[in-house]
């Protein structure tokens, strides 16, 4: 599968100035990253508040530049000003704060925003709007304020603002950090059904696990680098050095791992409770014979 | 708290509510421009007349049209006072040293009406139009202007993205208000002086989340592509219908009727 995101060698500093001193000192945020997506894939960024995700995000969509080494986005260079619009079109961006980030003062007039910039005739408009609205579920929602919707329904039609815009690929930054659990079960399984159905590729940054679990490969980062990368699974059979990170695994992870600890025949990484339930279920038939 | 309205809008769906809203804008700069140039009771009378038509057509109750008028009322009195008293002429009546005379009383009459009937007809305007179309429609109207480098499309999306966050900052502002009052912050008591510093500890917060909310938003719009006015498309662009042709017709007329009004001085 030919790849859609490929940054080799990547870092970003920038000056901070205190109050204190006159001196600006020189932070770095992230360096040496080296990353790889495929095509329609969905991948997953882990890591704890400061260890350099958000920043990695900004570098797909070329709102930062990277002050060492390269990002291509479908084969572009990010850094090349005059490709500029042509990444940004190709990587849409979600963030976290949904009351920020939207433009318009009724819904279909948010999701036409991107591509009235991008210069589509006006009855093109109306057919994306249609589609981006329907593929996150908000088409009954298209003459409301935006202001009159809970956080769930606001990041739907923020999906769908970039979905309209006919991206190659979806960054997520946080989509869900400030929502309540019912919303942030819609937004993911809007996600899950864009990459599944329409075959776009997500790259979804957060910090909750269970989130990660639907990944088909997770990055975790730490202090501005990736230090882990691997399947779900993988990932998630090192529970203690997740820990080290100050990352938590999925609950039932952690039980599994606990199980398995005190000696229960269990596999590495366990992901969801039915995986658990079908590991524990025959060795429940098994004491149900000897009874 | 919920949603305050902004500007008046009021919602229904008359034929006004359906017209064009440069139209509207057009025919309420017409209106204002003929109450200055009628000068005579029978062009007072049409002018009233035809505000009252178009707010029959309007179909928006009578006592929000009135309802405009209260924050000009103190202004209105205060203009006529000064037109009874201050004019020379010929003295009707005196006591003291006020003097009333005939050209002051119909001046006063004159200003009254005119300032009643300019607010009562651009309210017919802002009541039938919502915020956001009538940016449209000033983007559209000045967008000659940008020929003398006048940035018309940045004003309007600063408008509108003003109108959209105003309902966010004051739910906000009421958050932050009681979370100060939870603190121990009080808002309600003291003198002026007093009550203008215990603002402080709101008006502080709320401009850093503002600040911050600003940020993210160009940092939003920058992600979709935006990049000022050129090479925009329009999703829902002002297009012209027929009514709106009749609608520019009879304002024609009207402006046309008010010029002879001003000749002949009816």
């Amino acid at each position: 599968m030919p790849s859609i995101i490929k940054a080799r060698g990547l870092g970003f500093d920038y000056v901070k100035y205190t109050d204190e001193s006159e001196n600006a000192e020189r932070v770095t945020a992230i360096r040496e990253i080296d990353l790889t997506v495929e095509k329609g894939t969905f991948i997953a960024i882990l890591g704890h508040n400061g260890s350099g995700k958000s920043t990695l995000a900004k570098h797909i969509n070329a709102l930062l530049v990277p002050t060492s080494g390269t990002m291509w986005v479908d084969g572009i260079d990010t850094a090349k000003e005059q490709d500029l619009w042509k990444v940004r079109q190709k990587a849409g961006m979600v963030f976290q704060n949904p009351d920020n980030q939207i433009i318009g003062t009724v819904v279909d007039e948010d999701v036409g925003f991107g591509p009235e910039n991008l210069g589509i005739p006006t009855k093109d408009i109306w057919s994306r709007v249609d589609d981006a609205l329907s593929k996150v579920g908000m088409l009954g929602f298209r003459d409301r304020s935006p202001n009159h919707l809970s956080g769930g329904q606001k990041q739907r039609v923020a999906i769908a603002g970039v979905v309209a815009m006919h991206p190659e690929c979806i960054v997520l930054d946080e989509p869900t950090a400030m929502l309540d659990p019912n919303g942030r079960r819609e937004v993911i399984e809007v996600i899950r059904e864009l990459n599944q159905r329409e075959g776009v590729t997500v790259i979804l940054i957060t910090h909750y696990m269970e989130e990660v679990t639907y990944a088909d490969h997770v990055y975790v980062m730490d202090a501005g680098q990736v230090v882990m990368e691997g399947t779900p699974r993988e990932i998630f059979a090192q529970a203690e050095r997740l820990k080290e990170l100050r990352l938590s695994v999925p609950q039932v992870t952690e039980l599994a791992y606990e199980l398995k600890k005190a000696g229960a025949d269990l596999p590495d990484g366990v992901l969801t409770i039915d995986e658990l339930v079908d590991a524990l279920a025959p060795r429940s038939e098994q004491y149900a014979d000897r009874a | 708290m919920g949603e305050i309205s902004l500007g008046q809008y009021y919602p229904t769906n008359s034929i006004l509510h359906r017209l064009d809203p440069r139209v509207k804008f057009i025919g309420t700069i017409v209106y204002i421009v003929s109450l200055f140039l009628v000068s005579g009771p029978v062009g007072y009378l049409c002018a009233a007349l035809a505000l009252f038509a178009l707010v029959l057509l309007s179909k928006v109750p009578f006592r929000f049209i009135l309802k405009s008028m209260k924050p000009i009322f103190f202004i209105l009195i205060v203009t006529m006072l000064f037109n009874l008293f201050l004019t020379p002429g010929e003295e009707l009546a005196h006591f003291l040293i006020f003097r009333i005379t005939r050209e002051g009383l119909v001046l006063a009459l004159r200003m009254g009406i005119r300032l009643a009937l300019l607010v009562m007809g651009s309210s017919i305007m802002t009541l039938t139009t919502t915020p956001n179309a009538l940016t449209d429609g000033m983007e559209r109207l000045f967008s000659p202007l940008k020929l003398i480098k006048v940035p018309v499309h940045e004003i309007s999306m600063m408008m509108s993205i003003a109108l959209r966050f105003i309902p966010i900052l004051t739910e906000e502002t009421d958050k932050i208000k009681k979370a100060q009052i939870a603190r121990g912050a009080d808002f309600d008591s003291g003198g002026l002086i007093k009550r203008l510093k215990s603002m402080i500890p709101l008006l502080v917060p709320l401009f850093v989340s503002a600040f911050r909310r600003a940020n993210d938003l160009a940092m939003a719009m920058e992600a979709r592509c935006y990049h000022g006015g050129t090479g925009r498309t329009q999703m829902k662009p002002l297009t012209y219908a027929k009514k709106d042709y009749c609608a520019y017709l009879i304002t024609a007329l009207f402006l046309a009727l008010a010029i002879i009004f001003r000749v002949k001085g009816w």
